[in-house]
């Protein structure tokens, strides 16, 4: 489903058959509304085919009659046990006709080589990852510009991709990537759990490369195509971090080891490396920030940020609760439609018992009329059922919107951290300014000049030297990622915006087609019993 | 509504001297919570229009409470066997539900509907039991209510046929008998089965109707919900956009409403009517009872006559004194055997007019609740699109 096939007239309604639903949502707009739509495709969306089942029947209403344009229902993906999703989800690009496809698939058992005691060994899963993509970076294969390939990849490797990811690309809304489940490796391997570890991985990836700066990571791009072991640092824990920082802080506080941060280190956030003395300066600063008096240096003073942030903050709250309202009407309706099902069957089974034991023609006069009935509860619970799968769908929106949230709080945890490194430095340079004039002081006192004196303080002037560059690269980082804030920021409102339009508007049209099918349903049953109306009041 | 449709085919006596049509119309309103705590009750107002002779006057309002309706059924089901009694609504067993409004009304409908099948039907109409409840003064009708008490409303005959059923029972057990004696008609055997399977299937419907009034409950309840989330979301975009979250609540909001007031609908003219035909079956079960124990009672007194004839020959060879005796002992046999099968044919007789009676009835009522059970989901359905399609042309022009 690369290409979308935009240049349907107005006979949309008969022929479909691959077409990328949000292409027959514009198109749909085009034919019966004067306002052209924008081609809302910079998200992500679903490609699904169509049925032709519904044209035939009836609509009782005017058109447009969304009734018929709706009905095409989305094929559910199949939950099988290979994971072989029967759609791709697919990104189709802005701006060019560039495209990447990704799928996730063939989840098998892998052993681990252990080296521990426990025999057996650490059995993990594996994924298939296939790509395809007409993306320059990632080379061609055949004349049409594309490329197909695969790769297999464990969760783990999953996790040091979006580590490596946060670390290039501070200030970003980088998607949040599927939880780590910590379980027991019984349920881990279990055939549910998999397919939604599958299901969640294909999701992510594919938000990945719809991300328009991410997209053309390096990091990414290494993770979908090159074969045999991830060739990205993976993030090592915590403890060993620790440890190695605790190695290095005696030498650090003793004078041994130059004790400047560079300026390569200044553009990483203090807390995930390994210098502990760093991050004790930085942890120190924060408190200072939060209790001295005196103000830091650089402070956050965009109110136009601070405003945003509040907006973001309720808009979160906001998005939670219509997250759960939404999982809530789902529940709803999906109870009525099983309900209005057993309720047919109920009178399916009486409408049968009546015939086959009818004595009387009234029991049989009663039995047609109960089976109309039964059948349009069949009817009309299908159709339920149906619209609720859809409705699914749509909302899910929230959900994604909830999660990216997520991101956006660690977008300005970044733009913090930057924040944090530069009013460090700039204390620290403030301190050792300070003890250069006062070596200074101490020093003229005496005639010729002090040796140690002198040459403690050309130390000190290296060290305010190479301080200084790390402190301009830090200010350039933050003045880097308060620009990615801002423009992603913007992004964010922007896709929102098409996004929420975008669902509401499914979930209005896919209510109003089913809402007409059973209308229809039940239609024809009160006028097959309207003999029965005279009598009534 | 019951009413008026089944006045319209009953077959009044015509004896009536006047021009016009014999009618007798009732209903039953008003429904008034009287009494305090543990007492309390509600007391209904019974409204008789009639031209029949045998009412005195031609309008009669009086006062009842639930209780005197059960025993008007009482003595109805006592002297009319054979006759499917019409149903009376369950007594509530959940206390706090009693004085719901949802269950008055509910409970209002079924004691006009009973009462009206009553005065329509062609045999029951003629009770004068019926008509001491249309138009006796409440006192009287408190002492007639409070004299049947149970077991001691029963004649002393009917007593000790109620003893000898026991015991007749207790010794078809002791002696391995499984069943008491029995028709063996093939084809009322038939009936028999066709009863209780169909209240089985009556049950099993009457119970998803009533879940499905409880679906359209929540489901008005998850929309609303939802709806009100969704005005809060557009309240922050603050654009075009947002006013289209804003009319979004504002249907979510309308339908919730409909959804409501279509469960209360469905409870009413949908599960009620399954209950009610539930209870009709339910009667004609009691009915069945009364015709196994009159057809007992007509095998034991005929085997008693017969005993007693066999006995008196023997007498008469002995020449026995007690000839004279046992003669009147025969001749008095014979004739309650013969009341005993009279009984027992009428019964038959009644129930297969009555069953014929009761599946066209049915399938009217049945086919009314059909219909208005498909109008009002059609409507339901109908208004749920319309509501939403009023939100597309304001989503349409606010494209982003």
């Amino acid at each position: 489903m690369e290409n979308l096939v935009i240049d349907e007239g107005p006979n949309t309604q008969t022929f479909i058959s691959h077409s990328d639903y949000r292409s027959v949502m514009s198109s749909l707009a085009e034919t019966h509304h004067p306002l052209a739509g924008d081609d809302p495709l910079s998200s992500n969306s679903s490609s699904k085919s169509f049925r032709n089942s519904s044209f035939t029947e009836d609509s009782f209403l005017e058109p447009p009659a969304y009734a018929d344009v709706v009905f095409s229902p989305f094929t559910e993906k199949p939950i099988s046990g290979n994971g072989n999703s029967s759609q791709p989800t697919q990104h189709l690009s802005n701006s060019s006709s560039e495209f990447i496809t990704i799928i996730v698939s063939n989840p098998q058992k892998e052993q681990e080589i252990s080296n521990s005691l426990v025999p057996g060994g650490n059995t993990y899963v594996t994924y298939l990852i296939t790509t395809r993509t007409n993306m320059a970076d990632y080379g061609s294969s055949d004349f049409s510009g594309s490329a197909e390939f695969s790769v297999r990849r464990r969760f783990r490797d999953v996790v040091t991709l979006a580590d490596r990811l946060a670390d290039s690309y501070r200030g970003f809304l980088i998607p949040p990537r599927p939880d780590k489940n910590v379980v027991e490796s019984q349920v881990m391997q279990k055939q549910e759990f998999v397919e939604q570890r599958r299901l969640a991985l294909e999701k992510y990836l594919t938000k990945l490369a719809s991300h328009p700066v991410i997209k053309k990571s390096e990091e990414l791009r290494v993770f979908l195509q090159v074969q045999g072991k991830l060739p990205l640092p993976s993030t090592t824990d915590m403890a060993s971090r620790m440890l190695d920082g605790a190695v290095k802080l005696p030498k650090q506080l003793f004078g041994e080891s130059v004790s400047a941060i560079t300026a390569q280190e200044a553009v990483q956030p203090a807390k995930g490396g390994r210098d502990l003395l760093r991050i004790f300066k930085e942890l120190k600063q924060s408190v200072a920030n939060d209790w001295g008096g005196s103000k830091p240096p650089v402070v956050e003073e965009d109110k136009e940020f601070m405003e945003k942030k509040e907006k973001l903050r309720d808009l979160e709250q906001q998005l939670s609760a219509a997250s759960q309202q939404a999982e809530g009407l789902v529940k709803a309706q999906q109870d009525i439609g099983e309900t209005m099902g057993e309720l047919g069957l109920a009178f399916i089974k009486l409408a049968k018992f009546e015939t086959e034991e009818a004595v009387y023609n009234s029991q049989r006069t009663r039995a047609a009329d109960a089976k109309r009935v039964a059948t349009a509860a069949v009817k009309a619970s299908r159709f339920y059922r149906e619209a609720n799968a859809q409705t699914v769908k749509h909302l899910d929106t929230l959900h994604e919107y909830l999660g990216l949230m997520q991101a956006v709080h660690t977008a300005f945890a970044d733009r913090s951290n930057a924040l944090l490194t530069v009013q460090t430095l700039l204390s620290e340079l403030s301190s050792l300014r300070s003890r250069v004039e006062k070596l200074e002081a101490a020093s003229s006192k005496i005639f010729g000049g002090d040796k140690t004196r002198n040459k403690k303080m050309e130390e000190l002037k290296e060290t305010i030297r190479v301080t200084e560059e790390a402190k301009d690269c830090a200010i350039k980082e933050y003045e880097r990622i308060k620009e990615n804030n801002r423009n992603e920021l913007e992004r964010l409102d922007r896709e929102r915006q098409n996004d929420f339009h975008n669902m509401l508007k499914g979930f209005v049209i896919n209510q109003v087609g089913y809402a007409e099918k059973i209308a229809n349903v039940w239609t024809k049953v009160a006028e097959e019993t309207s003999e029965y109306a005279k009598d009534s009041i | 509504m019951l009413a008026k449709r089944s006045l319209s085919g009953s077959g009044l006596s015509p004896r009536s001297p006047s021009s016009s049509q014999p009618f007798l119309s009732v209903s039953v309103t008003d429904p008034v919570k009287l009494g305090n705590g543990v007492q309390a009750y509600i007391s209904y107002r019974v409204i008789t229009k009639t031209n029949l002779p045998e009412y005195r006057g031609q309008e009669k309002i009086v006062i009842r409470r639930y209780s005197d309706f059960v025993w008007l059924r009482d003595r109805l089901a006592e002297k009319f066997k054979g006759i499917f009694i019409p149903p009376l609504p369950e007594k509530s067993a959940v206390e706090k539900f009693r004085f719901s409004a949802e269950f008055i009304e509910l409970r209002r409908q079924a004691l006009d509907t009973y009462v009206n099948r009553v005065a329509s039907h062609p045999q029951l109409q003629q009770s004068e039991d019926l008509r001491s409840f249309l138009q006796d003064d409440e006192e009287t009708m408190e002492r007639a209510r409070s004299q049947d008490g149970g077991i001691f409303k029963k004649k002393p005959a009917d007593l000790m046929q109620i003893f000898k059923d026991v015991q007749s029972k207790v010794s078809d057990v002791v002696l391995g008998k499984e069943k008491p004696l029995e028709e063996a008609d093939p084809e009322y055997e038939k009936m028999k089965r066709y009863v209780f399977e169909l209240e089985d299937h009556l049950a099993e419907a009457q119970k998803q109707a009533f879940r499905l009034v409880k679906r359209h409950r929540e489901l008005g309840q998850a929309l609303s919900d939802f709806g009100k989330a969704v005005k809060l979301l557009g309240d922050s975009e603050g654009n075009q956009l947002g006013k289209a979250f804003s009319d979004f609540g504002s249907q979510s909001e309308m339908l919730s409403f409909k959804l409501q007031k279509e469960a209360q609908d469905l409870l009413m003219n949908f599960e009620e009517p399954l209950k009610d035909y539930v209870r009709a079956v339910q009667s004609i079960k009691a009915t069945m009872t009364d015709r196994a124990n009159a057809f007992r009672q007509q095998c034991e007194l005929a085997e008693t006559a017969k005993l007693r004839e066999i006995n008196l020959e023997k007498l008469i060879v002995m020449r026995s004194d007690k000839v004279p005796e046992v003669e009147i002992e025969c001749k008095e046999l014979k004739a309650e055997s013969e009341e005993a099968t009279r009984r027992f044919e009428v019964i038959v007789r009644l129930m297969n007019e009555e069953l014929v009676r009761f599946q066209e009835q049915k399938t009217i009522d049945m086919g009314v609740t059909f219909h208005d059970f498909a109008k009002g989901q059609a409507q339901l359905a109908n208004d749920i699109a319309n509501a939403w399609r009023s939100l597309l042309p304001k989503l349409e022009a606010c494209s982003p």
